[in-house]
């Protein structure tokens, strides 16, 4: 798949957001084989090394830096920019949520913050409510993908709402990340049924028994996910349709 | 002169700049005051009474 112009090698993304070590990336990242990475922005007093860029870029895996924890447009915007120096890309994973109970998408301050860094230069990939309509808005102003939630940040409930994924996948051409919510390998292979073009998920994986596996199984899920959609599902029918053949029955 | 480096105080000589407060510039980005300042210049940065410096770096996390 491709996002701005930019060929990614999977479309099972992987945030460390949980990682109890940085030794485990290497595992997780073997297993997954993921189309980028996601990493957030934080205050550090080690000037020396960053341990997990540093595993990352060793990895030679995509950096997706993040905007996770801002509260308003104008510390996201702040947040981007100083991944952009940190890191050398451009690119943002934009999150703006709107308090840090419900961690749901802040829609006015998101779409602020995205039109001020498209301006900038960024390709921005902003965390949204699964709303066609805003979904809209944010490709409007330049969004390079779209990363609608299936459910709440952390809640490891899958896809809430199925039809509204649907939904965002109908309203834009952009891709269609799944992002957040994302608690075992059927979930993220509906998300890929639905449309989606790629999944994120973060602590499915980091927070699992076994890490490593979650990570196959998820890049198995995908994989099959794209696979079903391509080869185009049976419609579902309210009553049963027979299979064999009526004629040559024993005993008609 | 006091300055605020990561919301914490810290006391540096009349005269410093930003590049004396951030040693290395790997991996790691600065703001003084809200504007990020690339690593180019943060020797040319001279710094103010009550500066506030950020510096970040990537995190687990998101």
């Amino acid at each position: 798949m491709q996002v701005a112009g930019i060929e990614l090698p999977g479309r099972l993304w992987i945030g460390t957001g949980g990682l109890t070590s940085t030794r485990l990336v290497g595992e997780i990242v073997e297993a997954a084989r993921p189309g980028l990475v996601t990493v957030s922005v934080r205050r550090t007093s080690d000037t020396g090394s960053g341990g997990l860029l540093d595993t990352l870029r060793g990895l030679g895996v995509r950096i997706l830096p993040n905007t996770a924890g801002c509260l308003s447009a104008r510390e996201a915007v702040l947040t981007a920019q100083l991944a952009r120096e940190a890191l050398e890309t451009d690119w943002v994973k934009l999150e703006v949520v709107g308090d840090e109970t419900s961690l749901m998408p802040d829609a006015v301050e998101l779409l602020d913050a995205a039109e001020t860094l498209v301006r900038q230069g960024f390709t921005v990939l902003p965390y949204t409510s699964a709303d066609p309509v805003l979904a809209r808005r944010l490709v409007d102003v330049g969004c390079a993908a779209v990363m609608p939630l299936g459910s709440p940040i952390g809640t490891g409930r899958g896809l809430d709402d199925p039809r509204a994924i649907e939904a965002v996948r109908a309203a834009v051409a952009v891709p269609v990340v799944l992002d957040a919510g994302i608690g075992t390998a059927s979930d993220a292979a509906l998300a890929l049924e639905l449309g989606c073009d790629a999944v994120l998920a973060a602590t499915a994986i980091t927070r699992a028994d076994r890490p490593a596996q979650m990570a196959a199984a998820l890049r198995a899920a995908v994989e099959a996910g794209e696979l079903a959609r391509r080869a185009g599902r049976i419609p579902r029918l309210t009553t049963a349709r027979a299979s064999s053949p009526m004629a040559g029955r024993v005993g008609t | 002169m006091r300055i605020n480096l990561n919301g914490q105080p810290r006391f540096v000589e009349e005269g410093a700049t930003l590049q004396d407060v951030l040693p290395s510039a790997r991996g790691v980005a600065a703001a003084l005051n809200g504007s990020v300042v690339p690593a180019a210049s943060w020797e040319s940065t001279p710094l103010s009474e009550d500066d506030a410096v950020e510096l970040v770096t990537a995190h687990q996390g998101g």
